[in-house]
Protein backbone atom coordinates (compact mmCIF):
# COMPACT_ATOMS: atom_id res chain seq x y z
CA UNK A 1 0.00 0.00 0.00
CA UNK A 2 1.45 3.23 -1.10
CA UNK A 3 1.09 6.24 1.09
CA UNK A 4 -0.49 9.50 0.01
CA UNK A 5 0.35 12.12 2.53
CA UNK A 6 -0.16 15.83 2.77
CA UNK A 7 3.01 17.71 3.64
CA UNK A 8 1.58 18.62 7.05
CA UNK A 9 2.03 15.11 8.44
CA UNK A 10 5.70 15.63 9.03
CA UNK A 11 7.52 13.56 6.47
CA UNK A 12 10.93 14.50 5.25
CA UNK A 13 10.56 16.38 1.95
CA UNK A 14 11.48 14.10 -0.98
CA UNK A 15 14.41 16.25 -2.11
CA UNK A 16 16.24 15.25 1.06
CA UNK A 17 15.92 11.54 0.40
CA UNK A 18 18.96 9.88 -1.14
CA UNK A 19 19.63 6.32 -2.18
CA UNK A 20 23.39 6.38 -1.93
CA UNK A 21 24.21 2.68 -1.89
CA UNK A 22 27.04 0.20 -1.96
CA UNK A 23 26.90 -3.41 -3.11
CA UNK A 24 26.28 -4.29 0.54
CA UNK A 25 23.26 -2.02 0.95
CA UNK A 26 21.76 -2.19 -2.55
CA UNK A 27 19.53 -5.23 -1.82
CA UNK A 28 17.91 -3.32 1.05
CA UNK A 29 16.85 -0.46 -1.22
CA UNK A 30 15.90 -2.82 -4.06
CA UNK A 31 13.48 -4.58 -1.71
CA UNK A 32 12.27 -1.25 -0.32
CA UNK A 33 11.24 -0.27 -3.83
CA UNK A 34 8.85 -3.25 -3.64
CA UNK A 35 7.77 -2.26 -0.13
CA UNK A 36 9.56 -5.19 1.41
CA UNK A 37 11.81 -4.81 4.44
CA UNK A 38 14.79 -7.14 4.32
CA UNK A 39 17.48 -7.39 6.95
CA UNK A 40 20.80 -9.07 6.24
CA UNK A 41 21.66 -12.05 8.43
CA UNK A 42 25.00 -13.79 8.53
CA UNK A 43 24.57 -17.25 7.03
CA UNK A 44 27.50 -18.45 9.06
CA UNK A 45 26.63 -17.36 12.63
CA UNK A 46 23.08 -16.02 12.27
CA UNK A 47 23.80 -12.46 13.45
CA UNK A 48 21.67 -9.75 11.89
CA UNK A 49 23.28 -6.46 10.94
CA UNK A 50 21.88 -3.07 10.03
CA UNK A 51 22.89 -0.96 8.20
CA UNK A 52 23.97 -3.76 5.89
CA UNK A 53 27.73 -4.29 5.79
CA UNK A 54 29.95 -6.59 3.78
CA UNK A 55 31.32 -8.40 6.82
CA UNK A 56 29.47 -9.85 9.78
CA UNK A 57 30.61 -7.86 12.82
CA UNK A 58 30.35 -10.97 14.96
CA UNK A 59 32.27 -13.54 12.90
CA UNK A 60 33.63 -11.61 9.90
CA UNK A 61 31.91 -13.95 7.47
CA UNK A 62 31.01 -12.60 4.05
CA UNK A 63 28.06 -14.94 3.69
CA UNK A 64 24.72 -13.22 3.95
CA UNK A 65 21.05 -14.00 3.52
CA UNK A 66 18.32 -11.40 3.31
CA UNK A 67 15.53 -12.11 5.75
CA UNK A 68 12.14 -10.55 5.21
CA UNK A 69 10.70 -8.73 8.24
CA UNK A 70 7.26 -7.17 8.68
CA UNK A 71 8.81 -4.11 10.33
CA UNK A 72 6.38 -4.11 13.23
CA UNK A 73 8.09 -3.17 16.45
CA UNK A 74 8.08 -0.87 19.43
CA UNK A 75 9.48 2.64 19.50
CA UNK A 76 12.94 2.48 21.07
CA UNK A 77 13.60 6.22 21.07
CA UNK A 78 12.58 9.30 19.13
CA UNK A 79 12.95 13.02 18.77
CA UNK A 80 10.40 15.56 17.66
CA UNK A 81 12.14 17.98 15.33
CA UNK A 82 10.48 21.35 15.92
CA UNK A 83 13.10 23.76 14.63
CA UNK A 84 14.29 23.83 11.04
CA UNK A 85 18.04 23.87 11.41
CA UNK A 86 17.80 23.29 7.67
CA UNK A 87 15.57 26.20 6.65
CA UNK A 88 13.91 24.42 3.75
CA UNK A 89 12.43 21.87 6.15
CA UNK A 90 10.42 24.47 8.04
CA UNK A 91 7.16 23.77 6.21
CA UNK A 92 6.95 20.09 7.18
CA UNK A 93 7.75 20.39 10.87
CA UNK A 94 7.21 18.89 13.31
CA UNK A 95 8.80 15.69 12.11
CA UNK A 96 8.93 12.81 14.55
CA UNK A 97 11.99 10.68 13.85
CA UNK A 98 11.63 7.27 15.43
CA UNK A 99 14.06 4.46 16.15
CA UNK A 100 12.39 1.05 16.08
CA UNK A 101 14.01 -2.13 17.29
CA UNK A 102 13.07 -4.98 14.99
CA UNK A 103 12.00 -8.04 17.00
CA UNK A 104 14.00 -11.19 16.35
CA UNK A 105 17.00 -9.40 14.82
CA UNK A 106 19.41 -9.29 17.80
CA UNK A 107 18.56 -5.66 18.36
CA UNK A 108 18.81 -4.21 14.84
CA UNK A 109 17.16 -0.84 14.65
CA UNK A 110 15.49 0.96 11.81
CA UNK A 111 15.04 4.73 11.69
CA UNK A 112 11.97 6.28 10.11
CA UNK A 113 9.52 9.12 10.47
CA UNK A 114 6.55 8.34 12.71
CA UNK A 115 3.46 9.53 10.86
CA UNK A 116 -0.29 9.46 11.24
CA UNK A 117 -0.42 10.54 14.85
CA UNK A 118 -0.24 13.55 17.12
CA UNK A 119 3.42 14.25 17.98
CA UNK A 120 2.33 14.72 21.60
CA UNK A 121 1.10 11.12 21.74
CA UNK A 122 4.43 9.61 20.73
CA UNK A 123 6.20 7.69 23.48
CA UNK A 124 8.90 5.08 23.90
CA UNK A 125 7.41 1.61 23.80
CA UNK A 126 4.65 2.73 21.43
CA UNK A 127 3.69 -0.13 19.08
CA UNK A 128 4.33 0.75 15.44
CA UNK A 129 3.74 -0.68 12.00
CA UNK A 130 6.01 -0.27 9.02
CA UNK A 131 4.82 1.80 6.10
CA UNK A 132 6.62 3.09 3.02
CA UNK A 133 7.17 6.58 1.76
CA UNK A 134 7.51 6.68 -2.01
CA UNK A 135 9.73 9.21 -3.70
CA UNK A 136 10.90 9.39 -7.30
CA UNK A 137 13.82 6.96 -7.06
CA UNK A 138 12.56 4.53 -4.47
CA UNK A 139 10.88 4.11 -1.11
CA UNK A 140 11.98 4.71 2.43
CA UNK A 141 10.62 3.14 5.59
CA UNK A 142 8.36 5.07 7.91
CA UNK A 143 6.11 4.06 10.79
CA UNK A 144 2.51 4.41 11.90
CA UNK A 145 0.88 3.62 15.23
CA UNK A 146 -0.17 -0.02 15.57
CA UNK A 147 -3.52 -0.58 17.20
CA UNK B 1 54.44 -1.63 33.69
CA UNK B 2 55.75 1.79 34.69
CA UNK B 3 57.31 2.25 31.29
CA UNK B 4 53.91 1.71 29.71
CA UNK B 5 52.09 4.59 31.34
CA UNK B 6 51.84 8.27 30.55
CA UNK B 7 51.33 9.17 34.19
CA UNK B 8 53.50 12.14 35.11
CA UNK B 9 55.56 11.83 31.95
CA UNK B 10 54.33 15.07 30.37
CA UNK B 11 53.08 18.43 31.54
CA UNK B 12 50.99 21.21 30.11
CA UNK B 13 52.95 24.45 30.33
CA UNK B 14 51.04 26.91 28.19
CA UNK B 15 47.51 27.71 27.11
CA UNK B 16 46.32 30.47 24.83
CA UNK B 17 43.26 31.54 22.92
CA UNK B 18 41.94 34.10 20.52
CA UNK B 19 38.84 36.05 21.49
CA UNK B 20 35.71 33.95 20.94
CA UNK B 21 33.21 34.93 18.28
CA UNK B 22 29.70 34.00 17.24
CA UNK B 23 29.62 31.91 14.08
CA UNK B 24 31.11 33.83 11.17
CA UNK B 25 32.09 36.92 13.17
CA UNK B 26 35.82 36.23 13.15
CA UNK B 27 36.08 37.35 9.53
CA UNK B 28 38.13 38.82 7.89
CA UNK B 29 40.71 36.83 9.83
CA UNK B 30 41.52 33.48 8.28
CA UNK B 31 41.61 30.15 10.11
CA UNK B 32 45.41 30.38 9.90
CA UNK B 33 45.34 33.82 11.54
CA UNK B 34 43.32 32.42 14.41
CA UNK B 35 45.52 29.33 14.73
CA UNK B 36 48.71 31.34 14.90
CA UNK B 37 47.33 33.89 17.36
CA UNK B 38 46.29 31.11 19.73
CA UNK B 39 49.58 29.26 19.31
CA UNK B 40 51.67 32.35 19.97
CA UNK B 41 49.55 33.18 23.00
CA UNK B 42 50.05 29.67 24.40
CA UNK B 43 53.80 29.79 23.79
CA UNK B 44 54.00 33.19 25.43
CA UNK B 45 52.04 31.84 28.39
CA UNK B 46 54.60 29.05 28.68
CA UNK B 47 57.61 31.30 28.27
CA UNK B 48 58.62 29.42 25.15
CA UNK B 49 59.27 30.56 21.61
CA UNK B 50 58.41 29.28 18.18
CA UNK B 51 61.91 27.85 17.88
CA UNK B 52 61.19 25.53 20.80
CA UNK B 53 58.22 23.84 19.11
CA UNK B 54 58.93 20.56 17.38
CA UNK B 55 55.57 18.83 17.39
CA UNK B 56 51.87 19.16 16.70
CA UNK B 57 49.05 16.95 17.97
CA UNK B 58 45.76 17.84 16.37
CA UNK B 59 42.33 16.28 16.23
CA UNK B 60 39.66 15.67 13.69
CA UNK B 61 37.85 18.60 12.26
CA UNK B 62 40.93 20.75 12.69
CA UNK B 63 40.88 23.28 9.95
CA UNK B 64 44.58 23.92 9.79
CA UNK B 65 47.21 21.28 9.11
CA UNK B 66 50.72 20.98 10.45
CA UNK B 67 52.22 21.52 7.01
CA UNK B 68 51.13 25.09 6.43
CA UNK B 69 51.04 25.94 10.13
CA UNK B 70 54.70 24.99 10.61
CA UNK B 71 55.69 26.89 7.53
CA UNK B 72 53.81 30.06 8.38
CA UNK B 73 55.01 29.97 12.00
CA UNK B 74 58.59 29.32 10.94
CA UNK B 75 59.09 26.16 13.02
CA UNK B 76 62.72 25.10 12.52
CA UNK B 77 62.07 21.37 12.52
CA UNK B 78 58.95 19.27 13.01
CA UNK B 79 59.77 15.94 14.65
CA UNK B 80 56.29 14.79 15.61
CA UNK B 81 52.98 15.46 13.90
CA UNK B 82 49.92 13.44 14.68
CA UNK B 83 46.19 13.81 14.59
CA UNK B 84 43.40 11.90 16.24
CA UNK B 85 40.87 10.41 13.89
CA UNK B 86 37.23 11.33 14.20
CA UNK B 87 35.75 14.64 15.20
CA UNK B 88 35.19 16.70 18.31
CA UNK B 89 35.65 13.75 20.62
CA UNK B 90 39.40 14.16 20.31
CA UNK B 91 39.88 17.44 22.18
CA UNK B 92 41.23 15.99 25.43
CA UNK B 93 42.80 13.18 23.43
CA UNK B 94 44.90 15.55 21.37
CA UNK B 95 46.70 16.55 24.56
CA UNK B 96 47.09 12.86 25.41
CA UNK B 97 48.66 12.42 22.00
CA UNK B 98 51.02 15.32 22.68
CA UNK B 99 51.94 13.72 25.99
CA UNK B 100 52.65 10.44 24.20
CA UNK B 101 54.92 12.31 21.80
CA UNK B 102 57.01 13.91 24.52
CA UNK B 103 57.01 10.86 26.80
CA UNK B 104 58.45 8.69 24.05
CA UNK B 105 61.09 11.21 23.10
CA UNK B 106 59.67 11.85 19.67
CA UNK B 107 59.31 15.54 20.45
CA UNK B 108 60.06 18.04 23.21
CA UNK B 109 57.43 20.73 22.84
CA UNK B 110 54.11 19.83 21.23
CA UNK B 111 51.26 22.17 20.38
CA UNK B 112 47.67 20.90 20.44
CA UNK B 113 45.23 23.19 18.76
CA UNK B 114 41.64 23.69 17.71
CA UNK B 115 40.78 26.35 15.20
CA UNK B 116 37.16 26.77 14.30
CA UNK B 117 35.61 29.17 11.85
CA UNK B 118 32.05 28.55 10.76
CA UNK B 119 31.51 31.30 8.23
CA UNK B 120 30.91 28.68 5.55
CA UNK B 121 29.58 25.79 7.55
CA UNK B 122 27.15 24.98 10.30
CA UNK B 123 28.12 22.43 12.86
CA UNK B 124 24.53 22.55 14.02
CA UNK B 125 23.59 20.73 10.83
CA UNK B 126 26.83 18.94 10.22
CA UNK B 127 25.22 15.87 8.72
CA UNK B 128 23.08 17.76 6.24
CA UNK B 129 23.96 17.12 2.61
CA UNK B 130 24.37 19.81 -0.02
CA UNK B 131 20.92 18.93 -1.32
CA UNK B 132 19.48 20.47 1.85
CA UNK B 133 19.65 23.80 0.07
CA UNK B 134 21.80 25.71 2.53
CA UNK B 135 24.58 26.25 0.01
CA UNK B 136 28.02 25.93 1.56
CA UNK B 137 26.64 25.62 5.06
CA UNK B 138 25.59 22.03 4.48
CA UNK B 139 28.15 19.81 2.93
CA UNK B 140 28.09 16.35 4.50
CA UNK B 141 28.73 13.59 2.01
CA UNK B 142 25.91 11.11 1.63
CA UNK B 143 27.18 7.60 2.41
CA UNK B 144 25.60 4.14 2.06
CA UNK B 145 25.36 3.92 5.87
CA UNK B 146 24.31 7.44 6.58
CA UNK B 147 21.21 7.40 4.36
CA UNK B 148 19.68 5.01 6.90
CA UNK B 149 19.42 8.10 9.16
CA UNK B 150 19.23 11.02 6.80
CA UNK B 151 16.30 9.52 4.90
CA UNK B 152 14.25 10.03 8.05
CA UNK B 153 15.50 13.58 8.55
CA UNK B 154 18.23 12.97 11.13
CA UNK B 155 20.80 15.49 9.95
CA UNK B 156 21.95 17.35 13.04
CA UNK B 157 24.02 16.25 16.01
CA UNK B 158 21.40 17.68 18.36
CA UNK B 159 18.74 15.46 16.86
CA UNK B 160 20.92 12.41 17.32
CA UNK B 161 21.90 13.08 20.92
CA UNK B 162 18.28 13.91 21.68
CA UNK B 163 17.52 10.24 20.97
CA UNK B 164 19.97 9.07 23.64
CA UNK B 165 18.70 11.51 26.24
CA UNK B 166 15.06 10.74 25.43
CA UNK B 167 15.73 7.10 26.19
CA UNK B 168 17.59 8.01 29.38
CA UNK B 169 14.50 9.94 30.46
CA UNK B 170 12.33 6.92 29.72
CA UNK B 171 14.58 4.47 31.56
CA UNK B 172 15.44 6.53 34.62
CA UNK B 173 12.94 9.35 34.97
CA UNK B 174 15.38 12.09 34.03
CA UNK B 175 13.48 15.33 33.37
CA UNK B 176 13.88 18.65 31.62
CA UNK B 177 14.41 20.18 35.07
CA UNK B 178 17.64 18.19 35.19
CA UNK B 179 18.72 19.45 31.78
CA UNK B 180 17.87 22.99 32.89
CA UNK B 181 20.13 22.64 35.92
CA UNK B 182 23.10 21.97 33.64
CA UNK B 183 22.24 24.92 31.39
CA UNK B 184 21.62 27.36 34.25
CA UNK B 185 24.56 26.40 36.46
CA UNK B 186 26.91 26.56 33.48
CA UNK B 187 25.55 29.97 32.53
CA UNK B 188 26.08 31.23 36.07
CA UNK B 189 29.75 30.35 35.68
CA UNK B 190 30.00 31.97 32.26
CA UNK B 191 28.61 35.35 33.21
CA UNK B 192 31.45 35.94 35.67
CA UNK B 193 33.99 35.70 32.86
CA UNK B 194 34.73 38.48 30.38
CA UNK B 195 35.66 35.95 27.69
CA UNK B 196 32.16 34.43 27.63
CA UNK B 197 29.85 35.06 24.72
CA UNK B 198 26.87 34.63 27.04
CA UNK B 199 26.85 37.44 29.59
CA UNK B 200 23.29 37.39 30.89
CA UNK B 201 21.94 35.00 33.52
CA UNK B 202 19.65 32.24 32.30
CA UNK B 203 16.52 31.97 34.41
CA UNK B 204 14.29 28.97 34.91
CA UNK B 205 11.59 30.85 33.00
CA UNK B 206 13.99 31.65 30.15
CA UNK B 207 14.79 27.96 29.87
CA UNK B 208 11.23 26.69 29.90
CA UNK B 209 9.87 29.37 27.58
CA UNK B 210 12.60 28.82 24.97
CA UNK B 211 11.66 27.21 21.69
CA UNK B 212 12.00 23.47 21.36
CA UNK B 213 14.59 22.49 18.79
CA UNK B 214 14.60 18.71 18.82
CA UNK B 215 12.74 17.22 21.77
CA UNK B 216 13.70 16.88 24.52
CA UNK B 217 16.25 19.60 23.71
CA UNK B 218 15.25 23.24 23.68
CA UNK B 219 17.41 26.16 22.60
CA UNK B 220 19.36 26.28 25.87
CA UNK B 221 20.25 22.60 25.79
CA UNK B 222 22.47 23.38 22.81
CA UNK B 223 25.97 24.78 22.77
CA UNK B 224 26.67 27.77 20.59
CA UNK B 225 28.16 27.80 17.11
CA UNK B 226 31.36 29.80 17.42
CA UNK B 227 34.64 30.86 15.85
CA UNK B 228 38.01 31.01 17.57
CA UNK B 229 41.13 29.07 18.40
CA UNK B 230 42.65 27.57 21.54
CA UNK B 231 46.17 26.15 21.80
CA UNK B 232 47.80 24.02 24.49
CA UNK B 233 51.54 23.44 24.86
CA UNK B 234 52.85 20.17 26.31
CA UNK B 235 56.43 19.26 27.19
CA UNK B 236 58.47 16.99 29.43
CA UNK B 237 58.23 17.35 33.23
CA UNK B 238 61.94 18.18 33.34
CA UNK B 239 61.60 21.07 30.95
CA UNK B 240 58.29 22.15 32.48
CA UNK B 241 59.91 22.90 35.84
CA UNK B 242 61.90 25.83 34.45
CA UNK B 243 59.05 27.56 32.68
CA UNK B 244 56.78 30.45 33.57
CA UNK B 245 54.00 28.64 35.41
CA UNK B 246 53.84 25.65 37.68
CA UNK B 247 53.45 22.58 35.49
CA UNK B 248 50.12 20.82 35.15
CA UNK B 249 50.92 17.12 34.88
CA UNK B 250 49.13 14.54 32.79
CA UNK B 251 48.00 11.83 35.24
CA UNK B 252 45.99 9.85 32.75
CA UNK B 253 45.02 10.04 29.09
CA UNK B 254 42.68 7.81 27.12
CA UNK B 255 40.95 7.89 23.78
CA UNK B 256 38.73 5.61 21.76
CA UNK B 257 35.66 3.78 22.94
CA UNK B 258 33.78 0.58 22.25
CA UNK B 259 34.01 -0.70 18.71
CA UNK B 260 30.28 -1.17 18.56
CA UNK B 261 29.77 2.44 19.67
CA UNK B 262 31.96 3.26 16.67
CA UNK B 263 29.98 5.45 14.37
CA UNK B 264 26.70 3.84 15.37
CA UNK B 265 25.47 7.06 16.94
CA UNK B 266 24.60 8.29 13.48
CA UNK B 267 22.24 5.35 12.88
CA UNK B 268 21.32 4.54 16.48
CA UNK B 269 22.88 1.11 16.34
CA UNK B 270 24.71 1.04 19.67
CA UNK B 271 24.15 -2.07 21.78
CA UNK B 272 21.25 -1.63 24.18
CA UNK B 273 23.46 -1.50 27.27
CA UNK B 274 25.39 1.46 25.79
CA UNK B 275 22.55 3.37 24.18
CA UNK B 276 21.61 5.75 26.99
CA UNK B 277 25.24 6.46 27.88
CA UNK B 278 27.87 8.92 26.73
CA UNK B 279 30.11 6.21 25.28
CA UNK B 280 32.75 7.24 27.82
CA UNK B 281 32.73 4.21 30.13
CA UNK B 282 35.80 2.56 28.56
CA UNK B 283 37.65 5.88 28.70
CA UNK B 284 36.79 6.42 32.36
CA UNK B 285 38.04 2.96 33.26
CA UNK B 286 41.38 3.47 31.50
CA UNK B 287 41.84 7.00 32.84
CA UNK B 288 41.27 6.12 36.47
CA UNK B 289 43.47 3.03 36.14
CA UNK B 290 46.36 4.99 34.67
CA UNK B 291 46.05 7.85 37.14
CA UNK B 292 45.50 5.61 40.15
CA UNK B 293 42.61 7.74 41.37
CA UNK B 294 38.83 7.54 41.31
CA UNK B 295 35.91 9.89 40.86
CA UNK B 296 36.00 10.98 44.51
CA UNK B 297 39.47 12.43 43.91
CA UNK B 298 38.37 14.78 41.12
CA UNK B 299 38.12 18.39 42.30
CA UNK B 300 36.73 19.96 39.15
CA UNK B 301 35.13 18.41 36.07
CA UNK B 302 35.38 19.96 32.63
CA UNK B 303 32.97 17.76 30.70
CA UNK B 304 32.34 18.27 27.01
CA UNK B 305 28.96 19.96 26.86
CA UNK B 306 27.62 20.21 23.34
CA UNK B 307 24.23 19.24 24.79
CA UNK B 308 23.12 19.47 28.42
CA UNK B 309 21.82 15.92 28.52
CA UNK B 310 25.12 14.44 27.45
CA UNK B 311 26.74 16.04 30.50
CA UNK B 312 24.35 14.02 32.67
CA UNK B 313 25.31 10.80 30.94
CA UNK B 314 29.01 11.54 31.40
CA UNK B 315 28.51 12.14 35.12
CA UNK B 316 27.28 8.54 35.30
CA UNK B 317 29.94 7.08 33.02
CA UNK B 318 32.73 8.71 35.06
CA UNK B 319 31.25 7.32 38.26
CA UNK B 320 30.28 10.58 39.98
CA UNK B 321 26.87 9.03 40.55
CA UNK B 322 25.18 5.75 39.75
CA UNK B 323 23.76 4.82 36.35
CA UNK B 324 20.44 6.59 35.97
CA UNK B 325 21.09 8.87 38.95
CA UNK B 326 22.56 11.90 37.22
CA UNK B 327 19.27 13.80 37.26
CA UNK B 328 18.87 13.75 41.04
CA UNK B 329 22.65 14.26 41.37
CA UNK B 330 22.52 17.60 39.59
CA UNK B 331 19.19 18.55 41.18
CA UNK B 332 20.93 18.38 44.56
CA UNK B 333 23.28 21.18 43.45
CA UNK B 334 26.35 18.99 43.14
CA UNK B 335 27.68 20.54 39.93
CA UNK B 336 27.35 24.16 40.99
CA UNK B 337 30.35 26.37 41.54
CA UNK B 338 31.42 27.24 44.20
CA UNK B 339 29.41 25.18 46.68
CA UNK B 340 28.73 21.91 44.90
CA UNK B 341 30.73 18.79 45.57
CA UNK B 342 31.80 18.58 41.93
CA UNK B 343 32.02 22.03 40.34
CA UNK B 344 31.43 21.50 36.63
CA UNK B 345 32.43 23.57 33.63
CA UNK B 346 33.53 26.49 35.75
CA UNK B 347 34.46 28.38 32.57
CA UNK B 348 30.96 28.32 31.16
CA UNK B 349 31.59 25.43 28.79
CA UNK B 350 30.57 24.99 25.21
CA UNK B 351 27.09 26.01 26.31
CA UNK B 352 27.80 29.53 27.52
CA UNK B 353 31.43 30.58 27.21
CA UNK B 354 32.32 29.46 23.69
CA UNK B 355 32.28 26.32 21.60
CA UNK B 356 35.79 25.71 20.34
CA UNK B 357 35.16 21.98 20.14
CA UNK B 358 36.23 21.27 23.70
CA UNK B 359 39.62 22.95 23.90
CA UNK B 360 38.35 25.66 26.24
CA UNK B 361 37.84 22.84 28.74
CA UNK B 362 41.54 21.96 28.65
CA UNK B 363 42.46 25.62 29.09
CA UNK B 364 40.15 25.92 32.09
CA UNK B 365 41.52 22.76 33.70
CA UNK B 366 45.03 24.21 33.47
CA UNK B 367 43.94 27.53 34.98
CA UNK B 368 42.12 25.72 37.80
CA UNK B 369 45.22 23.69 38.65
CA UNK B 370 47.42 26.76 38.53
CA UNK B 371 45.02 28.47 40.90
CA UNK B 372 44.35 31.30 38.46
CA UNK B 373 40.83 30.47 37.26
CA UNK B 374 38.19 33.18 37.32
CA UNK B 375 35.82 30.80 39.09
CA UNK B 376 38.51 29.12 41.12
CA UNK B 377 37.76 25.90 42.95
CA UNK B 378 39.73 26.29 46.20
CA UNK B 379 42.84 24.12 46.30
CA UNK B 380 41.92 22.22 43.16
CA UNK B 381 44.47 19.46 42.69
CA UNK B 382 42.92 17.11 40.16
CA UNK B 383 40.85 17.99 37.10
CA UNK B 384 39.00 15.77 34.66
CA UNK B 385 38.63 16.93 31.06
CA UNK B 386 36.61 15.10 28.42
CA UNK B 387 36.16 15.25 24.66
CA UNK B 388 32.96 13.99 23.06
CA UNK B 389 30.35 12.19 23.32
CA UNK B 390 30.73 11.60 19.63
CA UNK B 391 31.47 8.79 17.24
CA UNK B 392 34.72 7.29 18.49
CA UNK B 393 37.17 8.46 19.52
CA UNK B 394 35.87 10.05 22.65
CA UNK B 395 38.65 11.03 25.01
CA UNK B 396 39.60 12.07 28.50
CA UNK B 397 42.42 13.55 30.52
CA UNK B 398 43.14 13.54 34.21
CA UNK B 399 45.46 16.38 35.17
CA UNK B 400 47.04 17.33 38.47
CA UNK B 401 49.06 20.22 39.71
Amino acid sequence: MSTQLPSTTGLLPPEFVAFTASPATEPFWDAAREHRLVVPRCSSCGTFRLPPAVFCWNCRSLDVEWIEHDGAGDLYSYTVIRHAVIPSMADVLPIVVGVVELPGTNGCRLIGDVIGCDPESVHIGMPLLLDWYDVADGSVPCFRPRA
Amino acid sequence: MTDRTLKDRAAIVGVGATPYYRRGRSLPQTTMDLAIKATLAALDDAGLGVDDVDGFALYGGNFVDTSLLAQVLGIPSVRFTAGLTGGGGGSAGSVGLAAAGVATGMADVVVSLMTLQQANMRFGASFAPKSAGGAGAYSAPSTPEYVFSSNAGLMAPGQMFAMLVQRHMHLYGTTREHLAEVAISTRNNAIRRPTSLMQEPLTHDDYFSARMISEPFCLYDYCMECDGAVAVVTTTPERARDLRHDPVYVMGAAQGGAGRWGQAMTWMGMPDEMFATSGHRPIAKDLYAMAGVGPADVDVALLYDHFTGMVLLQLEDYGFCGVGESGPFVAEGNIRWPDGGLPLNTHGGNLSEAYIIGMTHVKEAVEQLRGTAVNQVPDAEIALVTGGPASIPVSGLLLHR
